[in-house]
This record gives structure tokens, C-alpha cells and sequence, in this order.
């Protein structure tokens, strides 16, 4: 019973930090229709400034406060000068954005991988491995403050969707793009928004997770997997569907972890994403207007 | 107020509207009939920057309307409702009207504007936190024709705001167009519903294939022998 709760505090604990990352990555999906298959590396980019901020002291919660807006900066950039552009050229390639993410999500591994080597580093603080008890059941503080942190920036993200002009403007633009413009919405400066706002978000995960993680530059692809399996979980364009994304898989893995075996965590995630498709093919719903 | 002047309008590489020319004045009713597929609207599409022409020009009050990024003209006061509504089906009412008043203008007098929409449909009112996808046809016509007033126009300007809707809301849409013109708004009305606009306008265009083929007051219109030989079936 005890290893049971323990799995299932533990799953979603980690859920909590994928339904940031899967958010991100909806909201992508939502307003431009493409899958950003170079999500799990900007969480890799973002993991990498926490590390440099740590060799120089910084601590990794704080780091946030410098990874969020430069990853927010630079999905602005890609958005602008590498996504939007390829709207205005006929191509024989269908998916062609999504193509370019593939090929930006490469360029990141390997560039940390040129400054960085393929080393793994790790981010290890105070709390890293320090754990609290509630009866029989540990839990680790630094998933548990990650956890916390992970929440508010969830509800700080549909306050700003639901409260806000701009917020507004970008579930607007997802759900029908003609009709925004025609209320006035600039929906190219929407779609540059909305790229920095997921890399923003997936950022803020890569910090989190950081203090209980190692650092190495392919650890963008699995990540990118799961924002994949996530959304798809979520039913596409859902930010609601993607906390139930997020906290599922968290909870598969961590099941699987314990009454499986800790090398199938990978596995696991991909099993769930194909009984899905086959048997769930809305993924959990549209569950709101959000 | 509007003047279209000569425009030439394609789909790629197919030329939809040739040399078309009309023109709207200060406060009027001006209507747009013809049949499925003469270009009605493709001719609002264009006026509202959601495609360009390749010949001719739009100039609303002096500004030339064809050259502004379509996000722009909506502050310049001219507001399109579109085919089939096109409503944030997943956004409530209010989020729907609050849509609509985007622009520096428009979100200054926000609250002002929906106590007036609200009090032009007071079903929009007590429906004002429900989905509008799952408004019914006549409401959701309702909720677009709101969300296109808060955007406090000058010309206002409905795409076939009667189709689909039973006879008795048709009539209904049809006295909120005049009840709108009559608080001052200039419209300018696309319909195949050509019997009941031609007797609401002060003024008609025909759009066969393109192309204007004729014009007109309502009533001279009416008393056409070709259109009501081709649009009245006498
Ligand atoms: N998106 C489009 N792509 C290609 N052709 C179109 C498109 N929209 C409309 N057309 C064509 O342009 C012509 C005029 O269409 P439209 O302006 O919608 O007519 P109306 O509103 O008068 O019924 C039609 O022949 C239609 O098939
Ligand atoms: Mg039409």
C-alpha cells in the first residue's frame, strides 16, 4: 500500500512539470496547426542556462527568472524569422514548418553539444535529493516545490488566456483565424507570442526538473516525445486535455517504474500514445472552451 | 463614405470579380444581390483586406482601404460580418462581443457598448456565458451581428445574415439591420434574399458573374423586367 501511494504521489508530482511542458506545446498546436518538434530541445536549452547559472551559484528556482523570458526571446525569433516565413513560399513539401522544427530542434543539440560536449551534468543542489515524510510515504522537496511552482505558472497561464486581450486574441486565432483577423487581430504577431509563450513554459519545466536530472544535449528528444504524447492525450489543442495529458503520463511512468521495471519508462509513454490513437482517437476531449 | 472602384479579384489563378465598381454613402442602406457564386462575397472579403484586389481601389473616407493589412480596417470603422457567422464557437457570448472591441477605440467605450448590444438583443444577455456553438442558428446570427457592433462602425456590412434562419427570423434579422441603420450606421447588405432587401434599401447593385450589371433604388429595381425575370420569377 505504501509503495502504491508512493508511486501515485510520485506520478503526479511529475505530471505537474509535463502538463507545463504539454501546454506549451498545445498552445503551438492550437494557433498554428503544427506540432513543434523542437519543444524538448528548447526544455534541453533552458536546462543548459540553469546549469551555467549554477556553476556560478545561482539557484535553479531562481534561474527561472532568466531561462523563462530568454526562451520566451527566442521562440519569438524562431517564430519570426525561421516559422512565418516558410507561410509565404510555395513548397513541394506538405508540413514544411513542421520539417523546419525537426531541423531547429538538431541545431540546438548540437550547438550546446559543440560548448558543451555530451557530458552529463548535473544541477545538484541542497534539496536534490532530500525528501520528507508524511506517515510512511516519502516525497522528494525539490519534485514537491517544482510541483507547487509548476501550478501557479498553469494558473497563471489560463488567467491570462481567459482575462486578457491578448489571451483572448489567441484562443481566438485558434479557433478560427479568418474571424480574428476580421475583429482586428494581427495574428502573425499572435503566432510570435504564442511560439515564446510555449518555449517560455517549456522552459520553466526544464528548470524545474533540472535539480532531478542529469543535463546532456539529446535529452531534447525524449522530451519532445512526450510533449508529443501528451498533446496527442490532451486532444489536440486542448490546454485542459493537456494537464490530463501530463498527469496521465506522469502517472504511467511512474507505475511502470515501480511495477515494471525502471528501464521501460520510454516505452511505457509510447504504449499509451499508440492504445490511444487506436482506442481514444479525440485523446480526453476538448473538457472546456479552453 | 465607400467607393470600390474597378476592382479585379482572383482565387490564384481564378479571376472572380471583373472590374467591379459600386459605391456606399453616409448612413444609406446599399444592398448587393445575385445569385450562389456571382462574387457577393468575395466582393466583402476584399473590402475587409482578407484578399487583395490585382486592379482597382477601395477608398473609405479617404483612406485606401486596399492597401491596409486586413487586422487594420476594422479600427477604421468598417466591420464585416461574415458568411455563416464564423463566431469562436468555444468562447462564450461575452467573449464573442468582447472580441469585437479590440481597437483603441472600441475597448475604451467596451462596457458602454455591450450594455447597448445587450439591450439591442436581450437574448444575448441572458445567454451571455454559454458557448456561442451551441447558440441556435437565429442567436448565433445575433451574437455575430453584436460582436460586429461592438466594434462601433461606421460601416457595418453583413454577409447573408438571413441564411439558413426560418422565414419568421429572417424577418427579424431584417428589422434589426434597419433598427441599426436607423441609430446611424451605414450598411451595406449581401443577400440572395433579393424580394425582401430590395424593398428594405435605399439603393441596389446587381452582381452577375462578377461584374455589376445593374443599379438602382429599391424600387426601380423591383419594376426591373431582368430582375424580375431572373431573381423574382415573374
Ligand atoms: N476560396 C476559394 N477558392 C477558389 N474559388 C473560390 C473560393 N471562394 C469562392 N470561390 C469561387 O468564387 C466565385 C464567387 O464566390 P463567392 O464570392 O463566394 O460567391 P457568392 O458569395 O456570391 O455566392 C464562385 O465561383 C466560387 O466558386
Ligand atoms: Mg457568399
Amino acid at each position: 500500500m505504501d509503495v502504491f501511494l508512493q508511486t501515485l504521489v510520485a506520478g503526479i508530482l511529475k505530471g505537474g512539470l509535463y502538463a507545463l511542458i504539454g501546454i506549451g506545446m498545445t498552445l503551438i498546436m492550437g494557433v498554428m496547426g503544427i506540432i513543434n518538434l523542437a519543444h524538448g530541445q528548447l526544455m534541453m536549452v533552458a536546462m543548459y542556462i540553469t546549469y551555467v547559472l549554477h556553476l556560478a551559484g545561482v539557484d535553479p528556482y531562481i534561474s527561472l527568472f532568466v531561462a523563462m523570458p530568454a526562451l520566451f526571446l527566442l521562440g519569438c525569433l524562431i517564430q519570426r524569422f525561421l516559422l512565418n516565413p516558410l507561410l509565404k513560399v510555395d513548397t513541394i513539401l506538405p508540413e514544411n514548418q513542421v520539417l523546419m522544427t525537426v531541423g531547429i530542434g538538431m541545431v540546438l543539440t548540437e550547438i550546446i553539444r559543440f560548448i558543451f560536449k555530451s557530458d552529463y551534468k548535473s544541477v545538484s543542489t541542497g534539496y536534490s535529493n532530500a525528501t520528507f515524510f508524511l506517515g510512511n510515504i516519502s516525497f522528494s522537496i525539490a519534485l514537491g516545490i517544482s510541483f507547487i511552482i509548476a501550478i501557479a505558472f498553469t494558473v497563471a497561464m489560463f488567467f491570462f488566456l481567459i482575462k486578457t486581450d491578448i489571451g483572448r486574441s489567441i484562443r481566438a486565432t485558434a479557433q478560427d483565424k479568418d474571424a480574428a483577423v476580421l475583429m482586428g487581430v494581427n495574428t502573425g504577431r499572435i503566432t510570435i507570442i504564442t511560439f515564446g509563450l510555449g518555449s517560455g513554459l517549456v522552459a520553466a519545466a526544464g528548470c524545474l526538473l533540472a535539480p532531478v536530472y542529469y543535463v546532456f544535449p539529446d535529452i531534447g528528444g525524449p522530451f519532445t516525445a512526450r510533449a508529443f504524447i501528451i498533446t496527442i492525450l490532451g486532444g489536440l489543442g486542448s490546454t485542459v486535455g493537456a494537464i490530463f495529458g501530463g498527469v496521465t503520463l506522469g502517472l504511467a511512468e511512474s507505475f511502470g517504474a515501480t511495477y515494471i521495471s525502471m528501464d521501460y519508462e520510454n516505452i511505457i509513454g509510447m504504449t499509451i500514445f499508440v492504445l490511444v490513437l487506436l482506442f481514444l482517437p479525440g485523446g480526453f476531449k476538448r473538457l472546456t472552451k479552453i | 463614405m465607400l467607393k470600390v472602384d474597378a476592382i479585379d479579384v482572383f482565387y490564384g489563378d481564378l479571376q472572380v470579380l471583373w472590374g467591379s465598381s459600386f459605391e456606399v454613402r453616409e448612413k444609406e442602406i446599399v444592398v448587393l444581390v445575385g445569385a450562389n457564386g456571382a462574387g457577393k462575397s468575395t466582393t466583402l472579403k476584399t473590402i475587409s483586406g482578407l484578399l487583395r484586389p490585382k486592379a482597382g481601389t477601395i477608398v473609405f473616407d479617404g483612406v485606401r482601404l486596399d492597401r491596409l493589412p486586413a487586422d487594420r480596417i476594422i479600427g477604421h470603422g468598417v466591420v464585416h460580418v461574415p458568411e455563416a457567422r464564423r463566431l469562436f464557437r468555444e468562447m462564450s457570448v461575452e467573449e464573442n462581443m468582447v472580441m469585437g472591441s479590440l481597437a483603441p477605440e472600441a475597448r475604451k467605450k467596451r462596457r458602454e457598448t455591450l450594455a447597448w448590444v445587450y439591450e439591442l438583443f436581450p437574448r444575448m444577455k441572458e445567454r451571455r456565458k454559454q458557448a456561442a456553438g451551441t447558440l441556435s442558428g437565429g442567436e448565433q446570427q445575433m451574437c455575430a451581428i453584436g460582436r460586429g457592433l461592438m466594434a462601433l462602425p461606421r460601416l457595418l456590412m453583413f454577409d447573408e445574415p438571413s441564411l439558413g434562419l426560418a422565414p419568421i427570423l429572417v424577418e427579424d434579422v431584417f428589422n434589426i439591420v434597419k433598427r441599426i441603420n436607423k441609430e446611424g450606421v451605414t450598411v451595406l447588405l449581401v443577400e440572395q434574399n433579393v424580394r425582401q432587401t430590395l424593398a428594405l434599401c435605399d439603393r441596389a447593385y446587381v452582381l452577375e458573374n462578377g461584374s455589376v450589371v445593374l443599379q438602382g433604388t429599391g424600387k426601380e429595381l423591383l419594376a426591373d423586367p431582368h430582375v424580375k425575370e431572373a431573381y423574382l420569377g415573374l
